[in-house]
């Protein structure tokens, strides 16, 4: 199935963490404050396959927003790739998202009127470089998670399981440091999540670092390293 | 420290694909702009066409018509005394003066009668009709009817033979004929002003430039003159050709009192030029303030569906930002697409426009006439049109946290 490797862009050396948490915490100001993340430490090395699991509501969802960059921690060091975020503007961090994190969502996200090489083609839209080559990438990145077949299909025309790999596609082709998985096999079924599971371990082969948020146990037991959330606090369980 | 950047030719991409992603949409956002600018380029190329046909209709009668006065004050300081006795004296010998003016059509004198007596019916033609009535007599030239544009329902009007005999003949209002029970004149009817009787040979239905004369009894001037001491007229009343009115005005005084011209005061019509702009201006002022009402409806319009487009395409927000998107890229995304709709709607409503004033023009044979700027800046006003829309949406989708974004789109 697979004909084309991506390689991730983390230039980094393997002893340098990918992801490096020093007691970060979250707290949304509400009335009573609700505090998500607690003191935090978390690191993930290259090549990791790290899965986070927990109850609803134990903070995996925010941790997920926070090493995305779509959130800002309350306090606390976040380094990516060695970058201190918390001293990033908002541009800034647009860019780094765009250029060190790809992520999988579970309602995959994909635009319905665009076809599922243009959907991939999304991801490397705001990084500003030239268009040469992109469409190529696109359909290498396509080929490689096994849809090859499906260039110039509507992604209404698609599978869930087919979407997803169109949405994990997206999400490597820019080769990203780090892939983020916020449930990404909620709405598909069990065929079409031991396909996706294959492909989340063949990326990681690859060499690509992975952090999984789930609250399936099958999907928890494809990753390498497992921590488990509870009340906004993190702790490893192996 | 790297920054998020998009080519302008991707932005370009990506709002175009926005906009032609559900084509009936965008077919109905435009409609609003649509119409503004169609109405905007109909309304001024259909006022600028008919703005000619609306002066040629003013200049039939108005700008045709030059009336003369005695002015009220008698001669200065320095007059002499065959200047003071001839000072604001009008002639009655109007058309002798004025007809040969290059631009004159027609020229006619007229005065009250002052004191006459009451109108009677002769009592033999219907006794019980005889009435007395105190109505309006004139003494007139025989031109007064060409001049007024009179015209007589029955009989005739009376002629030069007339006024040089000082025949005692009379041309009724049609108002005061029916009053007077004549209705018809074959049997050559009378009438009494005052002791003296007069046969009335005409009846006046018509005279739009001194409405006036339908309501009294016209006599000749002689006649009045000899009867009842009108020596003189207390107007001239001139129908020139179409462009001539200006130029007859300065020459009509000299022509009717060569010694004292300063003594008659003369009415011309406003420069033919400047009322056609003037009135061109009225038509304007009225279209554009309609197609600008039209246009701001189109705004609102296009201002209404991009904001339920950006609440609809809140997850594709949430997406773009999650791919690198900074929120400069999301707000011009969105202005973008706003701006391509006005320019669609501005390119569609020209041709609408353009359309519509040819097909007004050709349904009423008038030669139609356009501004060669209008179908090039009507896609201009249709971008600023988009551009205004678009700015509060697209700011609500720049401030949108991706987050939140992310979470209520699917």
């Amino acid at each position: 199935m697979t004909t084309t490797c991506i390689e991730p862009a983390s230039t980094a050396s393997p002893d340098v963490p990918v992801v490096d948490l020093r007691g970060l915490s979250r707290v949304f100001p509400t009335e009573p404050p609700v505090h998500a993340l607690r003191r935090i430490d978390l690191t993930v090395m290259p090549g990791d396959h790290v899965a986070v699991v927990g109850a609803s509501g134990s903070g995996k969802s925010t941790l997920l927003n926070v090493l995305g960059l779509l959130d800002r921690p309350t306090e606390g060091t976040y380094l990516l790739d060695e970058i201190d975020t918390a001293d990033l503007s908002d541009r800034e961090r647009a860019a780094e998202r765009g250029q060190r994190i790809g992520f999988v969502f579970q309602a995959f996200h994909l635009l319905s009127h665009r076809s599922v090489e243009e959907n991939v083609m999304l991801a490397e839209l705001y990084r500003g470089e030239p268009r040469a080559g992109r469409l190529q990438r696109s359909i290498e990145a396509l080929q490689q998670v096994g849809l090859g077949n499906r260039i110039g299909f509507l992604p209404t025309r698609l599978s869930g399981g087919e979407r997803q790999r169109v949405a994990i596609a997206r999400a490597i082709v820019g080769r990203p440091s780090l892939l983020l998985c916020d449930e990404p096999t909620g709405n598909l079924d069990s065929h079409n999540t031991g396909s996706v599971l294959e492909l989340f371990d063949q990326l990681r082969d690859q060499g690509l670092t992975i952090l999984v948020i789930t609250h399936d146990a099958n999907v928890a037991a494809h990753a390498r390293r497992h921590v488990r959330m509870v009340d906004g606090t993190l702790t490893e369980i192996g | 420290m790297a920054r998020s950047k998009m080519r302008l030719r991707d932005l370009a991409d990506e709002s175009l694909a926005g906009v032609f992603a559900r084509p009936a949409r965008t077919a109905l956002t435009t409609l609003g702009t649509v119409l503004g600018i169609a109405s905007l380029v109909a309304t001024l190329g259909i006022s600028r066409t008919a703005g000619n046909q609306i002066v040629d209709r003013f200049n039939e009668l108005a700008a045709t018509q030059v009336t003369v006065q005695a002015r009220s004050s008698g001669g200065g300081n320095g007059s002499s005394a065959a200047q003071r006795a001839s000072a604001g004296a009008l002639p009655w010998s109007v058309e002798d003066r004025l007809d040969r003016l290059n631009g004159v059509v027609a020229s006619g004198a007229v005065a009250d009668v002052p004191n006459p007596g009451g109108v009677k019916t002769v009592p033999f033609i219907d006794p019980t009709t005889i009435s007395e009535r105190t109505l309006p007599v004139f003494a007139a030239s025989p031109g007064l009817l060409e001049a007024v544009r009179g015209h007589i329902a029955a009989g005739r009007w009376f002629d030069f033979g007339h006024v040089q005999r000082e025949d005692r003949v009379a041309v009724l209002g049609a108002d005061i004929a029916g009053e007077l029970g004549i209705v018809r004149i074959d049997n050559l009817p009378g009438i009494f002003i005052g002791e003296t009787l007069f046969t009335v040979i005409g009846i006046l239905d018509e005279a739009p430039r001194d409405r006036g004369l339908t309501g009294g009894v016209i006599i000749p001037s002689s006649t009045a003159a000899e009867r009842f001491g009108v020596t003189k007229p207390e107007r001239v009343v001139i129908e020139t050709e179409l462009g001539a009115a200006t130029l007859i005005a300065t020459q009509a005084a000299i022509a009717l009192n060569p010694n004292a011209p300063e003594s008659l005061s003369v009415n011309a019509p406003r420069d033919p030029v400047r009322t056609k702009e003037a009135v061109q201006n009225d038509v304007n002022q009225l279209f554009l303030l309609l197609g600008l009402v039209s246009l701001i409806v189109g705004a609102i319009g296009i201002a209404n569906v991009t904001l339920v487009t950006v609440m609809e395409r809140t997850g594709e927000i949430g997406l773009r930002r999650a791919l690198g998107a900074s929120r400069r890229h999301i707000a011009a995304q969105f202005l973008t697409e706003s701006v391509a709709l006005g320019v669609v709607g501005g390119i569609v409503g020209a041709s609408v426009g353009i359309l519509l004033v040819v097909s007004v023009a050709a349904s009423r044979e008038w030669t139609p006439v356009l501004d060669l700027w209008l179908p090039f800046v009507a896609p201009v006003v249709g971008a600023l049109v988009g551009l205004l829309a678009g700015l509060y949406p697209s700011i609500r989708a720049a401030r949108m946290e991706p987050v939140d974004a992310l979470r209520s789109g699917t």
